[in-house]
């Protein structure tokens, strides 16, 4: 590839603008570290809470990575859905999906073909299903012109009980050697699922900020009557964010499979909420146009690092509920304050 | 002091207002009395807004006093405003279409007992209101989404009334509507004025505040430039000068005449059911094409057809001698057509994104390679668009938003003119932009038209479409019912056709030598 990517600092080619470069956008790009210095802070007082009450327990390698383990399946799927709120959208299926796929990609005849042409059918199953369900999502909002909340809420409760009649409502284990080796392969020390979040975030940063999708993207969410009579295919565009959130929950569904060694109907459970409220924390606008991958990065950890100093502390999973709905309450209103600031 | 009689209803003297980094208000001083209209003109950025915004509470004061009827008051809330009697119109109706019109009319202040709102009565009152306002046929329980502009416009009316407002606020109430609808808004501003009601009246449309006014306040940048000018006989070049700081030669530049022959843009047939039919027209290269006609004429609805937001039914349009495919955006944007909607803020613009990414918004895959865009280059290439066509401030990373009415048209022109676009629709191209900047965009389509765009404009300042183009086609009812050079049509003109259809029923084609274009 010829390609070079834009980086951040002085335009090169004409001296004379006398602008701010492009790298400092003030929407979308999310890489200026006082946008997102509140869930710096946010986080740093977390760890400073997990170093208090549970010191080295906390502050291990162990641990550090347990949390990132946690961040990675919940993590992928928060990705995607950037992008699809971004575009003016919002996804509640992708909890349904993950289950779905994770059941497809281990029923028997999934695992019987993936121990006779390799782990790879197993991947292809997963991905494959969560983009035919992103697609389908992405379709009937589109062009069947269905509000996205209720498109997705169908398919949640379709996914999902596809996935029971499919499954039977049983735990379906992995068998496959290959795969439970290759994902649960731990290079350098780093857990690979882990390593996959980091290509994902890192790939859906490019795509956000540097390509001609992702200027799409913000403008069909930020406007998508002035995006359509600029010559932009609006409805085909809609499509194609659903899908890539349908491929990301595949992609969540491997992790899972992996980091359980099974597939069921029960996999995802509320990550809809988990992966929203991730996103709203981290600063894209739930209606549209604006949306920012490193904020919802943050967002992912800060909640996942919360829920780990709860458990270091034999907290109750509900302490822990209430606690999200207080992070998320305050991080809008800071949110908020912010964006007054900034645009009067 | 005197009798109260004299003194006036309300006066605002000093008025300071700032908002961080911007002094928005810098000394306005306003003075309305009981059953007068007091216009208030001023370019966008002159700090109307602000200043309705002042009135109606919803900003409070840096500095300056309020007084009512002689005494000092203090609008600090909305409730506030309303309790004095200052009532506002928005511009953007701010009426809830889910709710009936009597419920739009009292919410905020319903007629309940014990928080159960009394329907029956709330209805009477409603309908008594609707009649002052001699609109009887508008019933009360009708859902407020289901009416049209003008309707809307009398109920906001009626809420205003309802809450006793002796000063009513309306933000460019004709912006929305058609000749006949302003007619009748203006009977029931008259009523108003007869009844003692004053009326804060703000429109960029000189002939209405002639029509309408009685007195009216210059703002510029923010101060009050001239104040108690007679409405009706200041001079138009007066005016111009009060709000722009500059004289304004001519408003309209020179048509050179077209030399080229083939037609650039050729649209065979046009039609949609229940739209517009069999419409047809040619445009040249460099030539300037006006449609006129009333609101709902189908005027905007050809426009979108020939730019292929709408799906033509029957017809055909070719750009240079090739047939766009038909119901399709990007075919007609690579066919080299450019349209500036109507809507300039819901249709045209991103208005939370920055000007140099809306200006890039139709060229986008011109800065990228596999997709991957190049953002140097992207803003390079379209802050030359925003300079050629002078986007003040000069800032292509600024937020759309904040640009003023006309800068915003500008942005949408320059994203037409970084795609090289060989024809360039203009719907409106000049609703809500002020004076001066109106006179800059018309200088910008003659420098278009002279680089060889063909132009087509669709405008309800019929002096606007008639002073641009060359030729003029009148549209009434969905069809094409004359054209004529525009030299040898007025504003009557083209009223006369148009009520000749409405008269006669079925419209048929009158020519005004067709094809002798000087």
């Amino acid at each position: 590839m010829t390609v070079t990517p834009q980086t951040h600092g002085p335009l090169p080619d004409d001296p004379s603008l006398s602008v701010p470069s492009p790298g400092r956008r003030s929407l979308g790009g999310g890489s200026g570290l006082g946008r997102n210095l509140g869930l710096v802070v946010a986080l740093a007082l977390l760890c400073v809470v997990g170093l208090a009450t549970a010191g080295d327990r906390f502050a291990s390698v162990d641990n550090l990575l347990t949390i990132l383990r946690l961040a990675s399946v919940i993590g992928v799927v928060s990705i995607g859905m950037t992008f699809v709120i971004t575009g003016g959208g919002i996804d509640l299926s992708v909890g349904a999906i993950v289950a779905l796929a994770s059941v497809w990609a281990t029923t028997t005849g999934t695992q019987a073909m993936a121990d006779s042409i390799g782990w790879v059918a197993m991947v292809f199953a997963a991905v494959v299903v969560g983009a035919i369900c992103g697609a389908i999502n992405g379709l009937l909002v589109a062009y069947g012109r269905i509000v996205p909340f209720v498109a997705t809420l169908a398919m949640l409760a379709g996914a999902r009980g596809l996935a029971e009649i499919i499954s039977d409502r049983k735990t379906q284990i992995v068998s496959n050697q290959g795969f439970i080796d290759f994902f649960g392969s731990e290079p350098l020390g780093i857990p690979f699922i882990v390593l996959v979040f980091v290509v994902v975030a890192a790939g859906g940063w490019f795509l956000l900020n540097r390509t001609t999708f992702g200027r799409r993207t913000f403008a069909v969410g930020g406007n998508p009557e002035a995006a359509r009579l600029a010559g932009i295919k609006v409805q085909r565009h809609t499509v194609y964010l659903y899908t890539l959130l349908g491929v990301t929950c595949g992609v969540a569904a491997i992790m899972l499979m992996s980091r359980t060694t099974t597939g069921t109907s029960t996999h995802g459970m509320l990550y809809e909420l988990d992966a929203i409220a991730a996103v709203v924390i981290g600063g894209t606008l739930l209606s549209g146009g604006r949306g920012t991958i490193t904020g919802t990065l943050f967002g992912v950890l800060i909640f996942t690092t919360l829920t780990n100093v709860f458990t270091l502390n034999n907290l109750s999973i509900s302490a822990q509920s209430v606690a999200k709905g207080v992070i998320i309450v305050i991080a809008v209103l800071l949110q908020q304050r912010i964006a007054n600031r900034t645009t009067s | 002091m005197s009798d109260p009689h004299d003194l006036p209803l309300l006066q605002m003297r000093g008025i300071v207002k700032e908002f961080p980094g911007v002094r928005a208000l810098d000394g306005v001083d306003l003075t309305v009395r009981a059953g007068e209209v007091h216009c208030l003109l001023g370019q966008n950025g002159a700090g109307k807004s602000t200043l309705i915004k002042v009135l109606a509470g919803a900003h409070g004061v840096d500095a300056g006093t309020i007084t009512w009827r002689g005494e000092e008051v203090s609008f600090a809330n909305p409730q506030a405003a309303l309790d004095v009697g200052v009532a506002t119109i928005y511009q953007e109706l701010d009426l809830v279409d889910g709710l009936s019109v009597a419920d739009n009319i009292f919410l905020g202040h319903e007629r309940a007992r014990a928080g159960i709102t009394r329907a029956a009565e709330s209805g009477r009152a409603a309908r008594a209101l609707l009649e002052r306002l001699g609109h009887p046929e508008i019933r009360p329980g009708r859902e407020v989404g289901s009416l049209p502009a003008a309707g809307k416009q009398i109920v906001s009316m009626a809420r205003a009334l309802s809450r006793d407002a002796q000063v009513i606020v309306m933000d460019e109430p004709s912006a929305v509507l058609d000749p006949d609808e302003v007619d009748g808004l203006f009977r029931v501003v008259d009523d108003l004025r007869s009844a003692g009601t004053a009326i804060i009246y703000i429109s960029h449309r000189l002939e209405e505040i002639r029509r309408i006014g009685d007195r009216l306040t210059v703002l510029k940048d923010g101060r009050t430039v001239a104040g108690d000018l007679p409405a009706k006989d200041t001079p138009t070049a007066e005016l111009i000068r009060l709000m722009t700081g500059r004289d304004v030669a001519s408003v309209y530049p020179e048509r050179p005449a077209v030399t080229g022959t083939d037609p650039l843009l050729r649209v065979e047939g046009l039609g949609r059911s229940g739209e517009f039919d069999d419409v047809s027209f040619e445009v040249r290269p460099g030539e300037v094409v006006g449609i006129a006609g009333l609101v709902g004429a189908g005027r905007s609805e050809i426009l979108e057809t020939v730019f292929g937001a709408r799906r033509a039914e029957h017809g055909s349009v070719s750009v240079d001698g090739r047939t766009v495919r038909p119901g399709s955006v990007p075919a007609a944007v690579r066919a080299g057509i450019g349209l500036c909607p109507e809507e300039r803020k819901s249709q045209g613009l991103v208005l939370d994104d920055l000007v140099y990414r809306n200006v890039s918004l139709a060229s986008l895959g011109r800065f990228a390679r596999l997709g991957i865009s190049s953002d140097g280059a992207e803003l390079a290439a379209a802050h030359d668009a925003t300079r050629s066509v002078d986007v003040r401030p000069d800032a292509p990373t600024r937020v759309v938003r904040t640009l003023s009415g006309g800068n915003q048209q500008k942005v949408v022109l320059a994203r037409w003119l970084l795609r090289g676009c060989r024809v360039l629709l203009l719907d409106e191209p000049t609703r809500g932009v002020d004076v001066g900047a109106r006179a800059e965009i018309y200088e910008l389509v003659r420098t278009l038209a002279d680089e060889g765009v063909a132009v087509v404009v669709v405008s309800s300042d019929l002096d606007e479409v008639i002073g641009l183009s060359h030729r003029v086609l009148v549209v009434a009812d969905g069809r094409v019912v004359h054209e004529s050079p525009a030299e040898r049509i007025d504003s009557s003109g083209v009223l006369e056709h148009v009520l000749a259809v409405h008269e006669h029923g079925s419209p048929t084609t009158t020519t005004d030598e067709r094809g002798d274009v000087a």
